[in-house]
C-alpha cells in the first residue's frame, strides 16, 4: 500500500475479505488531478461512504471503479482480479452496477422495460428468454417486483421520460439491482428526492442484502452516518480520512477539510 | 398495458393502404404501375434507412451501398444463372449483408454527423465502383437483358408491369412484416435502448457495438433485396440508380416519415418520390425546389413526422386533447420525449448532440 495510508483514522470491517480494491488510484483531466493517489478497500458486503466537498473527486472515483472512466495511474483488484484495464461492459458483467449524478435512464422505454433491458444479461440474454413462459418469470416478474420494491410498481407502463427526477432516479437503482450486483456504485442517490421518496431509499438500502456491497457519494450526512460501516472522506482528489462515522464525525482532519473548503 | 382503441385505427389504414396498393396495378397506366413498383423498390430502402437512423441511432446515407450489391447481385444471377425470383432475393440479402457487414467496423464506432460523412462516403466509393468495375457491372452502361423473371420453380414468367408490380409487393409486404415483429421483440427494445443512452447500456452489460453492428447487417440484407427487386422490376441496372441523390431522398423520406417508423419511412419515401416523379412533372426541372419545399413544410407542421401527424389526428378524432389522452397515444415511434410538445426530428440523437 503506497500514499495515504498514514491518514487513515483506523481500520473498518477489517475482518471481512477486500471485494474491491484500489491502489493509488490517479486521474487527470488536462492539468486538473480529479484523483490524485487514492487507495480505497470496499469489503464484501460493506456499506461505504464517499464524502467531501464539491471538485473533491467523488464521482469521479466511481466512474473509475464503474469504468467509465479509465485510471491514469493505480491500479483496481476486485473479487480477487484486476479489472483496471476491463472496459464497463465486462465490468458490470462481473458485477459491479452504479447510477448516476443525473440519473441515466432509457427515455423512450417504459419503467418496466427499463429494468427488464438492464436484467437483460442477467437472465441469460437472448438464449435465456426465448419463450414467453422464460420471458416472464425470468425478466418480467423480477421487473415488475424491483419496481415494486422502489416504489414504481404503479407506473410500471409509463415512458421513463414522462417520469419525475425522482422517480427517474429510483427506477436506475431499481435497473442497478436488476443487474443483481456484488458491488453497487451510488452517485448522490438521495439528491432532488421528496422526504417519502429518502425514506423510502434509505429502507431500501438497510434491508439490502449483505451479499452486496455499497459505495456511495452522498451529501447528506445524516443518511451516511445511518446507513454506512465506512465513511472516506475526499479533498482535492486526495484521501484525507477513512474510517468508521463516529470516527469520522470526530476527526479534525475532516473538519479541517470541510471548513477549509468552505472557506 | 392498457388496450389502445387508435391501435385499430391504424390497423384499419394499414389493411386500407395494403387494399388500395393490391387494386393499384388495375387503375392506372402501366408506367405509373412500374413507378409504384420502383416507389415500393425504394421503401424498402426507405425503411432500413429508418431503422437504423431512428431506432438504432445511426444516420445512413449509406444504404445505397447494400441496395446496389444486391442489385448487381440479382441482375448477375438473373443473367447468368437462373431467373427465379426467389434465388435472385436472396442472393440480394446476402450481397447486400455481406456488403454491410465490410462496413461495420468503418460505421459502428461513429456517432451522429460523423456517420453520415462516413457512410457518404461509403456510398459515393460503391457508385465509383460500379462504373469502373465494367467486367462485373457493366460501368456505366449498366447490365441489361436479363430475362423477366419468375417468383418461383413452376410459376410463369413475370411479363407485364402490373405481375411485377404485384410481386414486388408480395415480396415487400413480406419483409415489412418480419421488420415489424422483429421490432416488437426484445431485439428491438434492446436498439432503442442502445440509442437512448449508450453508456448506460454498457454499465448493463450490454455489447452496444454487436447490436449495432447486427443491425447494419440486417439492414443491409434490406437493402439488398431491394436490389434484386429493383432488377426484376425495371430489367435493367445502372449506377445511375444508386447516386448520391437517392441516398439523400431516401433519409428525406425518412426523416419526413419519421424516424423510427416503418409505416412513416414508406410513406414519407413514397412521398418524396410522388413529389419528385409526378409533381416535377407539373413543373418540369423545378424537382429539387420541390423537395426542399416538401423538407421545410414537414419539418414546421410536424416536427416528428407525417405518422405523428396521423397519431396527434387519431388523438382529436377520438375527442382528446386531454394530457391523459395525448400520454396514451402510441409511444412506439420512441423518438419523442413528450408528446405534444414541439420536438424536431432527431437525427442521430446518440452522441452527436442533436437531441440535446
Amino acid at each position: 500500500m503506497t500514499g495515504s495510508a498514514s491518514t487513515r483514522v483506523g481500520p473498518a470491517t477489517s475482518g471481512a475479505p477486500a471485494l474491491l480494491t484500489a491502489t493509488a488510484l490517479t486521474r487527470r483531466y488536462g492539468s486538473l488531478t480529479a484523483v490524485a493517489g487514492v487507495d480505497l478497500r470496499v469489503a464484501a458486503g460493506e456499506r461505504h461512504a464517499l464524502i467531501g466537498p464539491n471538485g473533491a473527486g467523488k464521482t469521479t472515483l466511481l466512474d473509475l471503479v464503474g469504468g467509465a472512466v479509465r485510471a491514469d495511474g493505480g491500479r483496481i483488484d476486485y473479487a480477487g482480479r484486476d479489472v483496471t484495464r476491463l472496459g464497463p461492459v465486462r465490468r458490470a458483467r462481473l458485477g459491479i452496477a452504479r447510477t448516476h449524478q443525473r440519473p441515466a435512464v432509457w427515455s423512450s422505454l417504459t419503467a418496466r422495460e427499463n429494468v427488464e433491458v438492464a436484467a437483460w444479461r442477467q437472465a441469460g440474454g437472448l438464449r435465456g428468454v426465448r419463450t414467453p413462459g422464460r420471458f416472464r418469470s425470468r425478466l418480467r416478474e423480477p421487473a415488475l417486483a424491483l419496481l415494486d420494491r422502489v416504489g414504481l410498481a404503479d407506473v410500471a407502463a409509463r415512458t421513463a421520460a414522462h417520469l419525475s427526477h425522482g422517480q427517474r432516479r429510483q427506477l436506475e437503482i431499481a435497473m442497478a439491482l436488476a443487474g443483481r450486483p456484488r458491488l453497487l456504485l451510488l452517485d448522490e442517490p438521495a439528491a432532488g428526492l421528496s422526504g417519502a421518496e429518502v425514506q423510502r431509499l434509505v429502507t431500501l438500502l438497510a434491508t439490502l442484502s449483505r451479499e452486496v456491497a455499497v459505495l456511495l457519494v452522498e451529501h447528506r450526512l445524516d443518511l451516511v452516518y445511518a446507513l454506512c460501516d465506512t465513511v472516506t472522506v475526499l479533498r482535492d482528489g486526495r484521501l484525507v480520512a477513512s474510517g468508521t462515522p463516529a470516527e469520522i464525525r470526530h476527526s479534525p482532519a475532516v473538519r479541517r477539510a470541510y471548513a477549509e473548503a468552505v472557506r | 398495458m392498457t388496450p389502445r382503441p387508435s391501435r385499430w385505427l391504424v390497423r384499419a389504414g394499414a389493411v386500407a393502404a395494403l387494399a388500395g396498393a393490391v387494386a393499384a396495378p388495375w387503375l392506372v397506366d402501366p408506367y405509373t404501375t412500374s413507378l409504384l413498383a420502383r416507389t415500393l423498390v425504394l421503401g424498402l430502402v426507405g425503411v432500413s434507412v429508418a431503422i437504423l437512423t431512428g431506432v438504432a441511432g445511426l444516420p445512413t446515407l449509406g444504404q445505397t451501398g447494400p441496395f446496389a450489391a444486391g442489385a448487381y447481385a440479382g441482375a448477375l444471377v438473373g443473367l447468368h444463372v437462373c431467373p427465379i425470383g426467389l434465388v435472385q432475393v436472396v442472393t440480394g440479402a446476402a450481397a447486400g449483408a455481406l456488403f454491410a457487414a465490410l462496413t461495420v467496423p468503418l460505421v459502428v464506432h461513429a456517432r451522429g454527423v460523423v456517420v453520415l460523412m462516413i457512410t457518404l462516403a461509403v456510398g459515393e466509393l460503391t457508385v465509383t465502383a460500379a462504373s469502373r468495375w465494367r467486367s462485373v457491372t457493366g460501368g456505366s452502361d449498366g447490365l441489361a437483358g436479363m430475362p423477366a423473371v419468375r417468383p418461383v420453380w413452376g410459376m410463369g414468367v413475370l411479363d407485364s408491369d402490373r405481375e411485377r408490380y404485384l410481386y414486388t409487393l408480395v415480396v415487400v409486404a413480406a419483409l415489412l412484416a418480419v421488420v415489424l415483429i422483429v421490432l416488437r421483440t426484445p431485439a428491438g427494445l434492446l436498439l432503442r435502448a442502445c440509442r437512448d443512452d449508450e453508456a448506460r447500456m454498457r454499465a448493463s452489460g450490454h455489447r452496444v457495438t454487436g447490436y449495432l453492428a447486427a443491425a447494419v447487417v440486417a439492414t443491409g440484407a434490406l437493402a439488398g433485396v431491394a436490389g434484386a427487386l429493383l432488377v426484376s422490376v425495371q430489367q435493367y441496372v445502372s449506377p445511375a440508380d444508386f447516386g448520391f441523390e437517392v441516398s439523400a431522398l431516401l433519409l428525406l423520406g425518412a426523416v419526413i416519415g419519421g424516424v423510427a417508423s416503418v409505416g412513416g419511412a414508406i410513406a414519407g419515401t413514397a412521398l418524396v418520390i410522388a413529389v419528385r416523379d409526378w409533381l416535377s412533372g407539373m413543373l418540369p426541372g423545378h424537382a429539387p425546389l420541390l423537395l426542399g419545399g416538401l423538407f421545410v413544410v414537414t419539418a414546421y407542421l410536424f416536427p416528428r413526422g407525417v405518422v405523428s401527424f396521423s397519431a396527434g389526428a387519431v388523438a382529436l378524432l377520438r375527442g382528446g386533447s386531454r394530457p391523459g389522452s395525448a400520454r396514451r397515444v402510441p409511444d412506439r415511434s420512441g423518438a419523442d420525449p413528450a408528446p405534444g410538445a414541439p420536438v424536431p426530428a432527431r437525427v442521430g440523437p446518440r452522441g452527436s448532440g442533436v437531441g440535446t
